[in-house]
Formats: C-alpha cells, sequence, structure tokens
C-alpha cells in the first residue's frame, strides 16, 4: 500500500436524504464508507471485486458495486442504500414479494438483489424471465437457486405495470 | 392427544402449511446482523499471514517492519499461539484406522498448503492489519508437494507426515455377496471411471468471527457465523483451556452455511487464543480469497466402478473403488473420511441387489483441507450409481426409466436393509417416480426429443434416483468419540401477554428454522404464529443441541419443540382447569383462547392466565402447579438415520459445436416424510439442486502441480447464476418416519444430492446418438468437445 492510499480526503454527499460530510482515506471503499462511518449495515462485502453484487447501492440513479468505487470518488453524489429505500417505502412491494416468496434464504445477498431488481424495475415495463434472469446474472445468490426470486420480480413487475395503466 | 395431520381444518393447524419466515422481513430490510455487523467497545482485528507454498518449513520469520505500521498492535507466530491454544488430532474411534497428525491454531514449523495460517497480525483497523500481514517476512524453505490423488500411496511419492508412515488416512472395504462370482456370470457387465471435482461453498458471507475474552468474568464470548454452537463451545473451552460453562458462543444471521460452518479453522481458534491474550475483542472476517484457500473443499472424487447386469436388466453386482484426498490434516471434529464413508454406504442405495463391493481410500496431499459440504458424498455416490445404471440399461438396450422400475425397492418392502448395511425404515422409490413421470410427461419429452433430433438439436433426458442420508443418531459422530450432539432441546415458555418464546438448538442459517419452530410451537401450544417468537444460536440460553447439519433441524429440532409446546399447552390447561373449575381434558388452546374443547366455546384468554399466573398467583389454589415453561428434548432411537429418497430428471440441449449445455427444465419429486411448510421445503429443493448443477457444469477447483490453488476468486470459480439456470418443477410423496410423532425426515441436501446425476445422464442422453460420453464433472465445454472428438490436443 502506497502512502497515497492512507491519504484523507475530505467529502460531502447525501445519503439516504441525509446530508453527510466525511474524511476518509483515500483508498476507503464506499462500501466500508458506509459500513464502518455510517453503520449502515445493509450492503454486504463478499467477493470484494466486483463479481457478487451484494454490495449493490444506488449512486446518483445507477446500480453501482460499492466494493468497486472509492468513498472519495462519492464526493457530491446521491447514494442509497437498503435502509434508505426501506424508510422511503418505495421498494415495500418489492420486499414484501421477496417475503411473501421466500426469494430469500441466509438473506446476505438480499439488500444487493433489491437494489438490482429496482434498477430493471424503474425501466417500468415488464421484463421476460429471461430479462430478469440477465439482469440479475451478476448477483450472486448460493440459496435459493433464484427462480423465487425471479418469480418475485416478475410478480412485481406485473402490478407495478397493472397499477401504472390503471 | 395427537394430532390430526391428515385433517387440514383441525384446530391450530400451522404444520403442514406455508406460513411467512417470521425474521424474513428484517433481512430484506438489510436490518440482519450478520458478524461482520457487530462492533464492540475496544475491538481490533486479526489479518493472517498465509502460506504461499504448498508444503515447506518455516525457517524465519521476521516481523519488524509490520509491528512498525501504524495501526498495528502485535504480531503473533504459531509458537506464540501453541502456548495458548493446544493442538487437535481429527479421527474418530468409529473410523477404524483413520489417521491425522495434530494441528494447530497457526503453523509452527512448517506449511502444509497454500493458504495455511503462519503468523497473525492485529491492528486497530483492518486495513491496518492487513497492510501488515503483508509486511510479514516468512522464509520458506522448499519441501517435497505432493498433490495427486492417485499416486499419493506410490513408493516413490513423498510422506507428507512422516510421523505417521504413509499417506493414507483411511481405509475401508466393505463387502456383501460373492461381487466376482456375479460379475463372472452375469448378461451384461458395464464400467467406467468417474470424476467429482474439487468443490467449495462460497458462501455470501465469508466465515466470520468476533471473540470477547473479559477476563474479569473468565468468560469467552464468541460471535460466531456457524451451523454448531455448542460443538464450538466444547472445542473453544477444550483447546484455550477455559471450562466450558465460561464459554459462550452466539449464532446470528449467518449468510450461508452449506455445510461450510460446520467445521474447526485453524484461523477461527487463533482468533480466540489472540482474545484472550490481549483481553480485547478481537474480530476476524475472511476475505474472498482466503475463502477459497481455507474454506473446507469437497468431492475431490475419482472412481472406478462397474455393474452387472442380467438380460431383463436386473441388477446382480456392483463394485466400487473410490479414492479421494484430502489435503494435508483430517478436519476437526468431524474428520475428513466421512466424504468417503459415505460413498460406501450409499452407493446402489435405491436398489434391491445382493452383491456389493464398495472401498474407499482417503490420502494426504498439500491441498486446502476437504470435509463435510452439502449432501456430503451424496452426489459422488449418486452419480456412480445412476451413471452405471443408465449405462447399463443402455448397453442392453432398456428405457432408463424401467430399468430402474425393475430394481428398486418396492414401496411395501420395508423395512429393509440395504447391501452396504443401511437401514431403511420406509421408502417411496416407485410412488415418487409414478409423480415425476406424472410431472415431466415423460412420454411427451422422448417426443419432443425426438422431434428436436431431426432438427439437428441434440436434447437429453436423465433420470437420477437416490436416497439422502437426514436425521442422524449418534452413531453418525457420538459414537467415535466426538461431542458431537444428535440430540435436540426446545425450551417453551408462556410469558404474561400469552404470547410463546420458544428457545431451541438447532439453528438459522436461512433455511427457515425459525419459521418451522413457530409453526410447530404455534400448533402444539394453540397460539398463532406471530405470537411465538424463535430465539436460537445463543449457548448460554438454549438447550443443549446440535444445530444445523446432515438435515436434522425439522426431524430432530421440530420434535423437540413439538413436545416441549405439547406440554406447556398440559400446563396452561392444568392451571387453566383449576381457575375454570373444569376438567383438563375438557378444555383445549385455540389461537390463543382456552376454549372448551367440544364446542370450541371461548372461555378465557392466554393474557388473563398470564395476568393470574404471573400477577395473582395468590387466587391460585396453593400447591397447584403453574409451571408456563417447559422444556423436552429428542433423539432417535430405531434408526442410526432416517433415510429419505427421492427422483430428479433434467432436461436439457447439448450444442454439439460449441460444447455448452443449455438447461432446459429441471424435476424433483422427493418424499421427506411429513411437510412442515411446503413452500420452504419446494425452497429448500430448489436451492440444493442448483448447488448441485454448479457441481455438474460448472464449479472446479483446481490446483497446479505444485499445489499452487489456480482459481482464487469468484470471477475464475464459477458457480451459478440466475441466466443459466432453469426452472425446477418440485413434487412431493410423503412417507412419515414413525420414530417421531411429527414424522418429518430432512430436505436440505437432496437436491444437490440427485441434481449433478441427472445432468449427467441427460447429457450422455443426448450425446449417445453421436457415440460420446462424459462421466468427469463438471460438464465443461472443453470436456464436452473433447468427448465428442473435436478437440484432440
Amino acid at each position: 500500500m502506497t502512502a497515497a492510499f492512507s491519504n484523507k480526503v475530505d467529502i460531502e454527499l447525501t445519503v439516504n436524504g441525509e446530508p453527510v460530510e466525511a474524511r476518509v482515506p483515500a483508498g476507503q471503499h464506499l462500501v466500508d464508507f458506509l459500513r464502518l462511518d455510517l453503520g449502515l449495515n445493509g450492503a454486504h462485502a463478499s467477493c470484494e471485486h466486483g463479481v457478487c453484487g451484494a454490495c449493490t447501492l444506488r449512486v446518483d440513479g445507477e446500480a453501482v458495486r460499492g466494493c468497486l468505487m472509492l468513498a472519495a470518488q462519492a464526493d457530491g453524489a446521491e447514494v442509497w442504500t437498503v435502509e434508505g429505500l426501506t424508510d422511503q417505502g418505495t421498494s415495500a412491494d418489492l420486499q414484501q414479494a421477496f417475503v411473501a416468496r421466500n426469494a430469500l434464504q441466509c438473506g446476505f445477498c438480499t439488500p444487493g438483489m433489491i437494489v438490482a431488481a429496482e434498477d430493471l424495475l424503474a425501466r417500468g415495463d415488464v421484463p421476460t424471465r429471461a430479462a430478469i434472469r440477465e439482469h440479475l446474472s451478476g448477483n450472486y445468490c448460493r440459496c435459493t437457486g433464484y427462480e423465487a426470486i425471479i418469480d418475485a420480480v416478475e410478480s412485481v413487475a406485473r402490478a407495478r405495470a397493472g397499477k401504472d395503466a390503471a | 392427544m395427537t394430532i390430526q395431520f391428515g385433517n387440514p381444518d383441525r384446530p391450530n393447524s400451522y404444520i403442514g402449511k406455508t406460513v411467512p419466515r417470521p425474521n424474513a422481513e428484517k433481512l430484506v430490510q438489510g436490518r440482519g446482523r450478520y458478524v461482520d455487523d457487530i462492533v464492540l467497545p475496544r475491538m481490533v482485528h486479526v489479518a493472517f499471514v498465509r502460506s504461499p507454498v504448498a508444503h515447506a518449513r518455516i525457517s524465519g520469520l521476521d516481523a519488524e517492519a509490520a509491528k512498525a505500521v501504524k495501526g498495528v498492535l502485535r504480531v503473533f507466530t504459531g509458537a506464540d499461539l501453541a502456548d495458548v491454544c493446544t493442538p487437535w488430532v481429527a479421527v474418530l474411534a468409529h473410523l477404524k484406522g483413520l489417521k491425522s497428525p495434530p494441528q494447530h491454531a497457526m503453523a509452527v514449523d512448517r506449511a502444509c498448503w497454500v493458504g495455511e495460517p503462519v503468523a497473525a497480525v492485529v491492528g486497530t483497523t483492518r486495513a491496518a492489519a492487513e497492510e501488515g500481514a503483508a509486511l510479514v517476512d516468512v522464509d520458506y524453505d522448499p519441501l517435497p508437494v505432493v498433490t495427486d490423488t492417485m499416486t499419493a500411496l506410490d513408493d516413490d511419492t513423498p510422506v507428507i507426515h512422516p510421523d505417521l508412515g504413509d499417506n493414507l488416512a483411511f481405509r475401508r472395504l466393505h463387502e456383501e455377496g460373492d461381487v466376482d462370482a456375479a460379475m463372472e456370470a452375469a448378461h451384461k457387465v458395464v464400467s467406467a471411471r468417474f470424476r467429482t471435482a474439487r468443490h467449495t461453498g462460497v458462501t455470501l458471507e465469508p466465515r466470520s468471527i468476533l471473540v470477547d475474552w473479559n477476563p474479569a468474568e473468565e468468560q469467552l464470548t464468541a460471535y460466531h457465523a456457524t451451523q454448531a454452537p455448542h460443538m464450538m463451545q466444547t472445542v473453544f473451552a477444550e483447546h484455550l483451556g477455559i471450562p466450558e460453562g465460561r464459554v459462550r458462543v452466539v449464532c446470528g444471521d449467518v449468510g450461508g452455511s452449506y455445510g461450510i460452518k460446520v467445521h474447526v479453522y485453524p484461523d477461527e481458534m487463533a482468533t480466540a487464543a489472540i482474545a484472550k491474550v490481549l483481553a480485547r475483542p478481537v474480530k476476524f472476517i475472511a476475505d474472498r480469497l482466503e475463502s477459497f484457500t481455507t474454506d473446507i473443499h469437497a468431492r475431490d472424487h475419482e472412481i472406478e466402478a462397474r455393474i452387472a447386469v442380467d438380460a431383463e436388466g436386473k441388477i446382480l453386482a456392483i463394485d466400487v473403488d473410490d479414492w479421494t484426498g484430502i489435503g494435508p490434516y483430517s478436519v476437526y471434529p468431524r474428520t475428513s473420511a466421512i466424504e468417503g464413508n459415505q460413498v460406501v454406504n450409499l452407493c446402489g442405495g435405491p436398489y434391491d441387489f445382493a452383491n456389493y463391493r464398495a472401498r474407499t481410500t482417503v490420502v494426504f496431499q498439500n491441498k486446502t483441507p476437504t470435509c463435510q459440504y452439502r449432501a456430503v458424498g451424496h452426489p459422488i455416490a449418486v452419480a456412480i450409481t445412476e451413471g452405471l445404471v443408465d449405462m447399463a440399461a443402455a448397453a442392453i438396450g432398456m428405457d432408463p426409466v424401467e430399468i430402474r422400475r425393475r430394481n428398486m425397492y418396492a414401496d411395501d418392502a420395508y423395512p429393509v436393509t440395504s447391501p452396504a448395511k443401511m437401514k431403511f425404515e420406509g421408502l417411496s422409490h416407485h410412488a415418487s417416480m409414478d409423480r415425476l413421470m406424472e410431472l415431466m410427461d415423460y412420454d411427451a419429452l422422448r417426443a419432443d426429443q425426438e422431434a428436436a433430433r431431426k432438427q439437428g438439436k441434440h436434447r437429453g433426458i436423465g433420470i437420477a434416483s437416490f436416497i439422502e442420508l437426514t436425521n442422524p443418531s449418534p452413531f453418525m459422530y457420538g459414537i467415535g468419540g466426538a461431542r458431537i450432539s444428535a440430540q435436540d432441546g426446545c425450551t417453551v415458555r408462556m410469558d404474561p401477554d400469552g404470547s410463546v418464546v420458544a428457545l431451541s438448538g438447532v439453528t438459522e442459517q436461512g433455511q427457515g428454522t425459525e419459521a418451522m419452530l413457530s409453526q410447530i410451537v404455534a400448533e402444539s401450544v394453540g397460539v398463532t404464529p406471530d405470537k411465538v417468537r424463535i430465539i436460537t444460536g445463543d449457548t448460554q440460553v438454549t438447550p443443549y443441541g446440535g444445530g444445523t447439519w446432515a438435515s436434522r433441524g425439522a426431524g430432530i429440532g421440530g420434535e423437540a419443540a413439538l413436545q416441549a409446546g405439547r406440554a406447556l399447552r398440559g400446563s396452561i390447561l392444568e392451571v387453566a382447569a383449576a381457575m375454570l373449575q373444569s376438567d383438563e381434558g375438557r378444555l383445549d388452546i385455540r389461537d390463543g383462547q382456552v376454549v372448551d374443547a367440544d364446542t370450541g366455546e371461548t372461555r378465557m384468554p392466554l393474557e388473563e392466565l398470564g395476568r393470574i399466573v404471573y400477577f395473582r398467583g395468590d387466587t391460585l389454589p396453593k400447591g397447584l402447579p403453574r409451571e408456563l415453561v417447559q422444556t423436552r428434548h429428542f433423539i432417535t432411537m430405531d434408526y442410526p438415520f432416517a433415510f429419505t429418497n427421492g427422483v430428479q430428471a433434467s432436461y436439457l440441449e447439448v450444442d454439439t459445436d460449441t460444447g455448452v449445455v443449455t438447461l432446459l427444465k429441471h424435476w424433483c419429486v422427493e418424499d421427506c416424510g411429513r411437510i412442515i411448510n411446503p413452500q420452504l421445503v419446494d425452497e429448500q429443493i430448489r436451492g440444493g439442486i442448483v448447488q448441485g448443477l454448479g457441481g455438474a457444469l460448472f464449479e472446479e477447483i483446481h490446483y497446479d502441480e505444485d499445489g499452487q490453488l489456480l482459481n482464487g476468486s469468484m470471477a475464475d470459480y464459477l458457480v451459478p447464476m440466475a441466466a443459466e439456470m432453469p426452472d425446477m418443477i418440485v413434487g412431493h410423496v410423503e412417507t412419515p418416519t414413525a420414530e417421531s410423532e411429527l414424522g418429518a425426515k430432512g430436505a436440505g441436501e437432496a437436491g444437490t444430492a440427485g441434481a449433478p446425476a441427472a445432468v449427467m445422464n441427460a447429457i450422455n442422453d443426448a450425446l449417445r446418438p453421436l457415440g460420446a460420453e462424459v462421466t468427469e464433472m463438471p460438464f465443461t465445454p472443453e470436456r464436452i468437445l473433447r468427448a465428442l472428438g473435436k478437440i484432440n490436443d
């Protein structure tokens, strides 16, 4: 590790709608900042190199890997975690669908899965099962075998489309 | 009173219904509490220096540069910790001849696999500890490396542990009947060589532990992502020299286990030892490379096998020679001989035949240790058996379903003892096969396959029958001397508001233990499931138990909960009868109300009974028992294991130009006895199937000849992802075990047991017209193209 990684960087951002100011090590990942400094434990570190999706966050409207982005890069950004989405209530139907369909077992992948699924659902149409599978193929789940997750996302896509049409 | 399981309209009928998991809501909101989420005052972090070579003498260690890193507090060597933590030897008395050398929390003078912990660096932050670990300078004098299983016992192969004499850890030969004579006289003998790859669990939550030693209380508290808190309590106590009663293991939310988190890991023991030395909380969270090099591996088997059949397809004999390499140490305390032993126990499992010979040879090598991982031995035994049966069917021109029907134990044959000397209480192979045929519409699928073939598409149907070992008795570990409980307990308590708390020795790893227990307690006491809170995973709080392994939670822990709930119901009714001046037998509890048993008329809500018992006990008759806490334990006695059975089918397409396999659909019919929660069972089956599909198509740990692990990342070790997986149809037959009132057997491993064999048989069904066959997993495009002769170099 070079000294540059230890240099401190001042950042200002909003996290789950609240303003945050912090001085972070230049080498600190966003997911670690959220977990260690803000106590937001919903996003999980798992593969730590952008493969598994357990740390998926919403940054400026995009689904982003919290382990591939530095906290310093989030200066000025708008960050949402599963805690914020929950408090906001915007994902309540998706979360309920996950519970009802048992689309989670150990729950470690679930916060990332919710954020990634919302990224797809935000497009507004009703995706095919294949499209849902494709979209979530960057989010590993080792417990469920995925089918229940696909079912849950599909049911919410249909319900939201129906509501919009009405 | 017995529960009328056959009547879905009975009062409090929660057993057998899908009810939501009480702990799912917090997990979807990101409010779970995994070990890494816990922060304690004065907590420090440990990072490990790990051997970069597979076998070497450690001749020197310089930690000065590490100690100079800002935030690094201390560096420990293996010798430092050997003074605090005694070594262990992972053998079991009933696995005769099993040997293994003493293993320390960290290598003392010799490293035996890439990833073995050699030194530990403690820092105020994980970043500081990791930075320090990178600066520890260790001198390694290389020693000869043993990697190949099949030559591990050759005379010219170096012996890894000279004190043990050779590289043989364990060998078992089982013989029944006269295999050679049966082979000699058979109509057809088919032989094959199978290989199952080295896998690992890839739990999304890495292994995690936070240990606090409080010298003022002389108590060690370990917050541990584990499947077996009580087992770990014993292990910490024994090897750290602490009375068992002064060790508390707390297991909160766990991010995936699958058998990975039921073992004793050197780095976790080291973390506990360091906490004891430093007298402050120490956290260790494995990173992903550490997960690949130090989580147990499994399933690295090479097998030569033969089957003999007569002209009618009747199996005459099965002969299996199984070899596996387990790394340099047998893993504590369950040992690494169990998997091979299971292969011997399980081959030929569904079939009624007479002549059986199976040998397993378990050898040491300089790779990551292997041990029990979901469906231990089953995927191997099922692949061997079902592969051979399909090959025999092809050899005599018989349909693969027909040959199975001709050999499976009749559904009314039980109890029976198999040629492997496994005792089966009651299985349903034929009923399960019938159900599978309906679900998949076998004949229509064959027609589709035929039509596809005319269009040049190579589709295949693969069938795999299987048995699964669940609900283990002490015959699994206890008789061998391991302090691993096969019994489990449950304490059920009614609080003043009429709500019920149940404390159970089985644990929640995400499979739905808490939901399952809440249903059983709700039904057995007579309240709604939302009035039941479940507490698991705290050795200082729950009854002693075994935890989660070998598909035992529902069958063992569930029965204990049923009996405890029933006992609490009795206690409540005894008080209620006194209060209502009625007879206990004329009262019942339904939906949280004491009611008249005959009319259902409400007599008193439970909160009123609670108010009287807890706050106005003076109004009750003197001497009236008012014990609103009841504990019961359960252990199986009649059978060593409760076997379940099932059958899976895979339909897939092989692209013969690219070698890529596309899974079109998958079916599983299984019989886990009484189903407590249909949705949870189905999802266990589905999740298990996908883990099996990973083994069939993707998962393989690669080593080079120097013992270097070549694919230690999630980008390189492929596990199933959403896009490649099929939809899965799950069906059931229910043959409850008579060992318990609940009648539940396990369901957690059936999917993994049968899926690889079903895929293998489906691929070979697709390739058979082309004269190709694959038996080495995973069935990668390269292996399929080689089988087709399209790659020859």
